[in-house]
């Protein structure tokens, strides 16, 4: 919504040489700009982004296989394999996802580790590349290339990519250490305690190139007479970097800090590719897309997996928001 | 999660979609399968509702398809153009990957469906059967119906006792090995678990992996689950545990793991972390000795990787209570079934009438050298010595399951085969028993609300 309040802000400064305080001094196709500039952001929105999320909380109080219609009556138990359908169930499906949907904790536990990763170990180390690169070492532009080539590719074929470096029988790591025989190989993929590590160093690799490139363009546009006006006082590097540069990129960290919230919470594809999220692989994205797409077809279900997830990625959201028209107001 | 030959390997990459990706997709999908029933919408004006019958020479139907793969896909193809030479009908085909094919079926079969499409015999039909997605086929069955054994006829009915399906083929889920590992070494066939574990030891000793054995894709070890439990068990059980009547926590699925524990040892280890298709591999580099699949997977293997079919050869598995023997298996078979939206019915009748023979069966074999047809007494022509042995063996079955994922609820076989794989990691008694309660529990929700 913020962009489009900056959208149209343009539009009403064209207006030649009247004051802009008041709605009712613009002429008539200026008030009609102004309003299809909102009014065509806002119906997008709502049709594509918040439509589809409120049918989502109201799908998720139903038990439906995404077969016939919905009935607002209370579902009947039926005891044998085909099951009441269409039906209202209340909470039942949170409830149920909460206590007798064994992935459903892991999932949220691993969607926390993802994001902690994510924060401890690739975003510093982009910012790490980003800075040395950013000094001009010798070949930094193939040092750039390289480390952003994963960021080009998408996260389906890094999977397949890392299938083959990790697959235990035939894979790189294990042929070239010597564990690839039955009796010493090392399951990174299928051990649940070994697996999501796996994975999140083939996520890593792919994120800290991302968080490498954001940062470099930050330190482009970084003054340079800040940092030499720092070494005239007589800084050192390490001093330069955290208390004068870094201070300045302020504007490039939250779009990194939103970045790195959502990356982690939509992370999806590795571990639909490796074994459809399941056997220490867990994900909420990954049990939403379980439970609806496919033959399991259980709507209701999955829609309430997805509510939580939405209520999840809001707080993130709200705060970026927050922010965002905080620091417009106080200019 | 689909049990199909090649359904879980890296090919599934296309499925990669984010949550909101996701909407679109199915936006896109919706509309990708929206031309081929526009298309048949203008090219069906000759039979339209199914009151027209018999359509003439001029009559058109559609059909999707999810045999993507070249080897079915051509098998198909080979069938079409016999059934276009018999019956006139010209059928055009849609084509659609499996995976894709399988988890779009419900939006599929509700939107613009083709006038015939490829599907899964057992509860995985009726499952949309009972949902009156499906047409009923009992005139064409009144055709055919002497061309198929009964087991062939129970396949391909609805929980109502009306026939939803026409299969095309089966094959059994049983334990492979290589005749010149054998030959070499010695080995028999064994006939029940006590020579079968005596075997597995001396291959261990011979530095051999026993059974190559994989789970990565989640469905394989379902398999397993399966002849345990109809060994051990009978398929009485095993189906009223699969249709929820009976419970997890019965002291038979307990037995059943416990089995599987003392198998455990003898099975290649790391399964949790390997695709089939490796584990496939390993019994043709003849680095293990045997390996427990359908037909439709491992010689299929065989036959892709250039091996030599003619080495491979397999036995039924084992015996463990004697009162069951060697009585049953998962025999999987696909076959075509008619949307009730479909718009040409007589003439996709006409099609159906002809792929209910023989005839039919062994067009489709031609290209197929690892699946059996259902059809009463049929030796195709091409049958190498895999087939041969499988049709045999099928037909010698008391009764014949579908499998695992095709005889419940997916969201249970989901259940299932996850708790299989937290098995697999951790065999030991204490896991068994969180497995079971958490699966009755699971098994309460899903099949309850």
């Amino acid at each position: 919504m913020a962009s489009t309040v900056n959208d149209a802000s343009p539009a009403v400064a064209q207006a030649p040489k009247r004051r802009r305080r008041r709605l009712g001094r613009l002429t008539k196709k200026e008030i009609l700009v102004v309003l299809g500039m909102l009014a065509v952001p806002v119906v997008v929105d709502l049709a594509f982004v918040w439509g589809p999320a409120l049918a989502s909380v109201v799908l998720s109080f139903f038990r439906w296989s995404g077969v016939g219609g919905l009935h607002p009556r209370a579902c009947r138990p039926s005891g044998g394999l085909i099951q009441d359908n269409g039906c209202f169930t209340g909470v039942d499906n949170y409830h149920r996802a909460a206590t007798n949907y064994p992935p459903f904790w892991p999932a949220v536990e691993h969607n926390v580790l993802w994001l902690l990763v994510f924060i401890v170990i690739a975003t510093p180390l982009g910012m790490l590349f980003a800075v040395v690169i950013d000094r001009g070492i010798k070949g930094s532009r193939v040092y750039q290339s390289v480390l952003f080539l994963p960021v080009m590719l998408s996260l389906a074929l890094i999977g397949i990519i890392w299938e083959f470096v990790y697959s235990p029988n035939y894979g790189l790591i294990n042929t070239v250490i010597g564990h690839n025989q039955d009796n010493n190989l090392i399951d990174w993929l299928g051990n649940p305690h070994l697996n999501l590590w796996a994975v999140l160093v083939a996520a890593t690799w792919r994120q800290a190139g991302y968080v490498m490139v954001l940062y470099l363009a930050g330190l482009k546009a970084a003054d340079p007479a800040l940092r030499e006006a720092a070494q005239v006082d007589g800084a050192n590097a390490w001093q330069t970097f955290w208390r004068v540069i870094f201070p300045t990129l302020r504007p490039i960290n939250i779009v990194i800090i939103v970045v790195t919230v959502i990356e982690s919470l939509r992370a999806f594809d590795l571990v639909y590719i490796i074994n459809k999220g399941s056997n220490g692989l867990e994900l909420l994205s990954v049990l939403v897309t379980n439970n609806i797409v496919g033959e399991t077809s259980q709507v209701g279900f999955g829609s309430a997996l997805g509510v939580v997830l939405l209520v999840i990625s809001l707080i993130p959201i709200s705060i970026f928001l927050y922010q965002n028209f905080k620091r417009k107001e106080g200019r | 999660m689909a049990q199909s030959s090649t359904g879980s390997g890296p090919g599934a990459a296309g499925h990669a979609v984010s949550r909101r990706g996701l909407l679109r997709a199915a936006g896109i999908g919706a509309g990708a399968l929206a031309v081929p029933g526009l298309a048949a919408a203008c090219s069906s004006d000759s039979g339209s509702g199914g009151t027209t019958k018999g359509g003439g020479s001029s009559s058109k139907i559609t059909f999707g398809s999810n045999y993507s793969d070249p080897a079915p896909k051509q098998a198909f193809a080979s069938l079409i153009s016999a059934a276009k030479a018999k019956t006139g009908v010209t059928t055009k085909i849609n084509t659609t990957d499996h995976n894709t094919f399988q988890n779009n079926i419900t939006s599929y079969l509700q939107g613009t469906p083709d006038d015939l499409a490829t599907w899964f015999a057992g509860y995985r039909m009726q499952y949309f059967a009972n949902q009156g997605l499906l047409d009923p086929l009992d005139d064409v069955w009144d055709k055919i119906g002497d061309n198929f054994p009964d087991v062939a006829k129970n396949l391909s009915k609805g929980v109502d006792g009306h026939y939803y399906l026409v299969p095309i083929y089966n094959y059994p889920w049983v334990v492979h090995y290589n005749k010149s590992t054998f030959a070499s070494k010695g080995y028999e066939v064994p006939k029940d678990w006590d020579a079968f574990i005596a075997l597995c030891k001396q291959m261990k000793k011979d530095k051999i992996v026993p059974l190559a054995f994989a789970d990565k894709d989640l469905w394989p070890a379902l398999g397993m689950f399966d002849i345990l439990n109809m060994r051990i068990n009978g398929y009485d059980y095993h189906m009223k545990l699969m249709q929820n009547k009976a419970a997890y926590t019965d002291k038979e699925v307990t037995k059943v793991f416990d089995q599987w524990r003392e198998l455990m040892p003898y099975l290649q280890s790391g399964a949790n972390g390997r695709i089939w298709q490796d584990a496939a591999k390993t019994l043709e580099a003849k680095k293990a000795g045997m390996m427990f699949q359908g037909t439709n997977q491992v010689a299929a293997q065989y036959v892709t990787d250039k091996k030599d079919i003619k080495d491979l050869d397999f036995f039924a598995y084992p015996a463990i209570n004697p009162s069951f023997g060697q009585d049953y298996m998962d025999a999987p078979a696909d076959g075509f079934m008619m949307p009730k939206k479909a718009k040409n019915t007589a003439g996709a009748k006409k099609v159906l009438e002809y792929i209910g023979t023989k005839e039919a069966e062994i067009a489709y074999l031609k290209y197929d050298q690892w699946d059996v047809g259902l059809a009463k007494d049929l030796v195709a022509p091409t049958y190498n010595d895999i087939q041969k042995k499988s049709a045999q063996m099928i037909a010698q079955q008391k009764a014949v399951a579908q499998f695992g994922d095709r005889d419940t609820d997916p969201a249970m076989a989901t259940a299932l085969e996850q708790a299989i794989q937290k098995f697999i990691g951790e065999p030991t008694a204490g896991m068994i028993s969180t497995i079971q309660q958490s699966l009755a529990k699971q098994a309460k929700s899903i099949f309850n609300g």
